[in-house]
Order: structure tokens, then sequence, then C-alpha cells
């Protein structure tokens, strides 16, 4: 029975009654912006939620704040100075020791102190490993509202975060608020907001936060962390090509179809809902709301017919091709280049034709 | 040991209908079943009794029906099932289900004995937040472990466990302490047949059934819509684009003509791919 679980309510329903925050809550204030900092590195997406986060602060008139928790380091630094670089009026920042690795217990207690002492109206994670863990319990601790994998954020005319998903297996969309409590939480997914320009700016105002916890107190330990060996690492999130296959594959062995294809053009390949269902491929390499969402500049879809759990988790890119034997397939409704066929058949087809006019050997003869 | 398991009904996602006027789910005829990302939490359960000993409790919040699910867990092998269900708990968000479920499990601890795990799914397939089980942790201030790829190793009377735990980057290898909740990726195991045995004690067991007042419910301003702070203001169905995908045409072409043409297609939207394939691509 999550939020998004519930029925549709009528429209006069509860959400017609009037809002009427409680006294508490009336001086939170300011969009909050999680920079998730793990082992050196600032998460793309904390920058994707900065962009988002500038234009409801515009919106609401009010400011945009950076949230970094970390180390004392070099790294931290820098993610403070990307913050404002990426459009934070400024930094909130948590230093201590033991933020170098991400635990639960003094994330935890980190985020929600700064939220109790600083109060803000809106505050927004990544929808990462490391954000849901602790978008979960901060809300928990906070008693607030959390809205999960966002795909749209708006200002309501009252000024109420707007916060839409998909639901129901991402079957529709629904627009989720926190109505009578603060902060009004929500978590977007990797990819699903555009980056925003980076300018290089002065580091402005940052706000220092003491984490008033001891290693004595954390039970948990961090023993190791092993790295993804980079060959295993499917960055499809962040490919500039996606090739992926649906069920009109008809077999996991014609999944090499679409491996060969992307091999042939440098792209990350993946493929939709069923096919990990089916066992035929991992998850890490599921394209759509629920897998990953993608935004590369070339997208081949390979017999998927693009229910919308998967449309909106690819909307994003810049030009999408689908294969698909069914003409009335709903890829087609967003795709923007359609070929009615049998992906088995086109797909060796295709790959021999890009491999042919992107050999050196053709480009040679083109120059000459 | 005992190994408390939070499972949820859902809905065959495959199989959901919108309707095409009012847009909204009809539930009418579509099958359930045990939200798909549960059965690799309840797998380890079982594989950790198998080692341990103890027993497995499976919880669920839900309507009536829901006991299906429940039934459906004791033929894999659980030893008890309580449901959890009462009108108070419908329109239930996230913060909402993690309170009456955490309750649930304070009932289960006072009358089957306090559990050394709870488990859950690392997400349903209908809400996919992947709240709740946080939700619970906190609540019960028990340590969070999600998205669990492996569990390395439990000594009880130590009351210690070590857990790999799923990063965006790699792997983190975590020591702590029981009691705890975690939460399993999914493809961590593969769910086991139920044996003969189990499937018929599952069809006489007697489901242990709870109201909010059972399960020690008092404040119900904590349940249902009433204590959930998020509210649904509208469902709708995304906007159709005006423009549909260009087809190629397909008339007497080969395959070889379709794959130029499409190609020709692409690099005539998006000039500068070609420059980028052809220093990229094909190695």
């Amino acid at each position: 029975m999550s939020n998004a679980n519930r029925e549709a309510p009528p429209s006069a329903g509860r959400a017609g009654i009037k809002r009427e925050l409680p006294e508490h809550f009336r001086d939170y204030r300011h969009v909050w912006v999680f920079i998730e900092l793990e082992r050196g590195e600032v998460h793309p997406v904390s920058f994707e939620l900065l962009g988002e986060g500038r234009k409801l602060a515009d919106k609401l008139g009010i400011q945009l704040a950076g949230i970094v928790l970390g180390p004392p380091c070099e790294a931290t630094q820098h993610a403070v100075a990307e913050a404002f670089a990426y459009g934070a009026d400024l930094v909130y920042l948590v230093e201590a020791p033991l933020l170098a690795d991400y635990r639960n217990e003094p994330f935890t207690k980190a985020m929600t102190d700064l939220v109790n002492t600083h109060k803000p109206e809106i505050l927004l994670l990544g929808a990462t490993t490391l954000g849901r863990d602790l978008a979960g319990s901060v809300a928990t601790t906070l008693l607030t509202g959390l809205t999960a994998d966002c795909t749209e954020l708006d200002v309501d005319v009252d000024g109420s975060l707007a916060a839409t998903r998909p639901t129901f297996g991402g079957s529709l969309l629904c627009t989720i608020y926190t109505l009578n409590y603060r902060p009004q939480m929500a978590t977007v997914r990797p990819r699903v907001m555009a980056m925003p320009p980076r300018t290089d700016k002065p580091v402005g105002r940052v706000i220092r936060h003491k984490l008033s916890m001891t290693e004595e107190e954390i039970i948990t330990k961090v023993l190791g962390f092993n790295l993804d060996r980079q060959s295993a690492k499917a960055n499809l999130a962040y490919a500039d090509i996606v090739v992926a296959g649906g069920l009109g594959l008809g077999s996991a062995e014609n999944l090499q179809l679409v491996k060969n294809l992307a091999r042939a053009i440098g792209a990350e390949y993946g493929c939709s809902r069923p096919l990990v269902q089916k066992g035929w491929m991992p998850a890490d390499r599921q394209v759509g709301q629920t897998g990953k969402t993608i935004r590369p500049k070339l997208y081949i879809a390979a017999g998927i017919s693009g229910a919308i759990q998967h449309r909106v988790g690819v909307e994003g890119a810049d030009l999408i091709v689908a294969i698909n034997t069914d003409p009335n397939a709903p890829i087609f409704e967003f795709a923007h280049l359609g070929i009615v066929t049998d992906a088995i058949r086109f797909l060796p087809a295709l790959t021999e034709a890009f491999t042919r006019r992107l050999s050196p050997h053709s480009h040679d003869k083109l120059a000459s | 040991m005992h190994i408390v398991i939070c499972i949820k009904q859902v809905p065959d996602s495959a199989q959901i209908r919108v309707h095409p006027v009012t847009n909204t789910i009809m539930r009418q005829g579509v099958p359930t079943i045990i939200n798909p990302y549960d059965l690799f939490a309840l797998e380890e359960a079982l594989k950790l009794r198998g080692a341990h000993g103890g027993e497995v409790t499976v919880l669920t919040m839900g309507p009536p029906m829901a006991e299906d699910a429940l039934r459906k867990a004791l033929t894999y092998g659980a030893d008890r099932a309580v449901l959890l269900t009462d009108r108070c708990f419908a329109g239930s968000d996230t913060l909402a289900t993690s309170f009456a479920l955490s309750r649930a499990i304070v009932r289960i601890a006072e009358t089957f004995g306090a559990p050394d795990i709870v488990f859950a799914g690392k997400q349903t397939i209908d809400g996919d937040t992947a709240q709740v089980g946080p939700g619970i942790a906190k609540r019960l201030g028990l340590l969070q472990f999600t998205y669990v790829a492996k569990i390395d190793s439990i000594d009880v009377d130590a009351r210690e466990i070590t857990v790999k735990r799923r990063s965006e980057g790699g792997t983190q290898m975590l020591k702590s302490r029981l009691p705890c909740l975690i939460t399993m990726l999914e493809g961590t195991n593969e769910i086991r047949r139920g044996s003969l045995d189990d499937a018929m004690r599952a069809a006489r067991s007697q489901i242990v059934k709870w109201s909010a007042a059972e399960a020690g419910i008092e404040d119900l301003n904590k349940c249902g819509l009433r204590g959930s702070p998020t509210v649904v203001k509208r469902v709708f169905a995304p906007t159709t684009k005006a423009e549909k995908a260009t087809q190629i045409d397909m008339t007497d072409k080969t395959q070889h003509d379709l794959a130029d043409e499409l190609i020709a297609a692409i690099f005539t939207r998006q000039p500068a791919l070609e420059h980028e394939l052809a220093f990229d691509g094909g190695q």
C-alpha cells in the first residue's frame, strides 16, 4: 500500500480539502538538494536535481541549497564548489571523518539534524541505492511525506510541491502532494531530469554543521569495498548510444543480435522489463522506469512494444528508433523513426550496414 | 533464530488494464502474485533457517484476499503467516504502511518471540518506492541494510552479521549486529520449489489474522489515509505526442536497403552522430 498504490480519488476527494499548514511548519523555507558524494565522486544525479531545484526555488522566490555530507578532504570541498557551479545559492556542509563511507546511521543523523535545525520546505534526493536508503530513513524519522522516483516536479498555485510519478506498474501517472507536513521530500532517478549547464562560480555561503555522533555510537562498520570491474559495469544510464531488445526477439539467444549491433557502433546494450523477469538479461541492463532511465543521443529499440513504464525511461533520448513487427505497437507513438519489420532479421542487416559505413576503409574512400 | 519476512500481494503487472475513459485501474479478474522481489527475501529467510534453525514468520498487510499470498508463502516452507487486515488501513502511503507493519512486528515479537532479522523485498512492482523497508527499520530502531546481494555470515550467539550491500559503483562489505532489517536484491538466489508436505501443511494452516486493535494499534490517526502525509491529487494517462514515428517505407526493399535507409535517416536527423560513431564505434 505505497503512496502510488491508492485508488484514484474522486476529483473532489480528500485532496480537495483546504490546506492548513500547521503553525510549526510555517517557517520551513528553501529548496534543498542532497549532493550525493560517494568514494570521492559526486553522483551526476545531484547536478540534475540542482537544475530542477533551481526552477522550483525561482518559482517560489526562495533559495536553493546544496547539502554536502562527507569526510574532511579535497573531494568534499570539490563537491561544495560543484554545488555552486550547478546553481546552488548556498551549501550546508557536515564534514566529519565518520561520513567517509556511506552508512545509514551517521548519514540519517546528519541529514535529520540539518533539517530540524535549518528547516527546508522541499528536500530532493537522487533515487540511487544510497539516496533511497537514506531518504526512507530520513522521511520516517521526520514523519513526513516522501514521493519516490518522480518524473516531473512543479509548484502548485498555492506553493505546494506537485510531484508526478508513474504508478500502477507504470500504466498511469499520478501527482502527489505532501500537504500538511514539511519538508516535502522527493527522489528522482538518475537521467530523468536534464543536466543543467555548469558555470564557474566562486564558492558562496557555506553553513557548517557539526555531526553530533561518535564512531562508538555507530554499530555498523565498513569492512571493505569492491569496485565493480570496468568491464562488468554497465554504464547504461549515461551512455550516448543505447541498443535494447524486447520480447519481440523471441529468445534469449537472439539477444546476441542486440549485443552485436551495440559492439559495432560502440553502444551500451539493454532490454525491456519482461526480459529481466524471464531471466534473459541481468536486472542492471533493464531500461525503463523501474530499470535505468536513459538520455542517449540515439536509442534503438528492437522488438520492444513500448509500455508506459518503458516510455518514461527512454523519452529523454534525442533520437528514438523503433523496430517492431506490429505497426500498432505503442512504441511508434513516441519513437522518431520507425520500421515495421522483424528485428531478428533486420538487426544483422543493420549491424552490417553500420560496420560498412563506419569502417576506416570506407572513410578513406570518402576522404579521397 | 526467528525471522520475519514482510511480503505484499500485488496485481500481476503484465495484466493490468486501464479503463480507457475513466483512467482507473480495472482490477476485476486481474490475477495476483507475491511481489516478485519478495521471493528473494523469502528464499534467503528459508536458507538461513536451514543453516541456523528456528522459524520463519510471513507478514502482510492487505485486504482479506491477501491471505492467498500468505498461503503461497507457506507452500514454500514458511512456518507461520500473519495477515494484518482492517478497513482503517485503506489508503495507507508508505509512512502509514511502515507504521502498521512495525506495530504488527512488535505484536509478533510478543506473541511468537522477538525476530533476529526482518526481511523485505527490494521494492514492490506496483508501487516501486523501496521506502517501506527502511521505514519499518527506523520505526523499530533496527539496523538497516538495503540492496543486500549476499549475507556472508551470521553468528546468532555473538549477534553479529556481515553482508555485501550493492552500492552505485561496487559492493560494500558491512559488519553489524542483530537484530536488523534487510532488503534483498533481486537475482541473489533462486526460490525453491515447495515440498509436497509444505503444500499440504499450507492448505491446512490457520492464518493468524489481526485487526488493528488485535495488533495493538491504538492510534488510528497514524493509519490509512489519516496517517498518510502524502495525498494523490490526480491520476492521469500520459499525453500522447501529436507526432508519431516517421515510418521508413518498406515497399520492395531488402533488409539491406532498409538498413542503409535507416542509417541515412539517423544521420540526417543527428549529423553529429556520424562523426562520433566513426571515432568511437566499429571496434
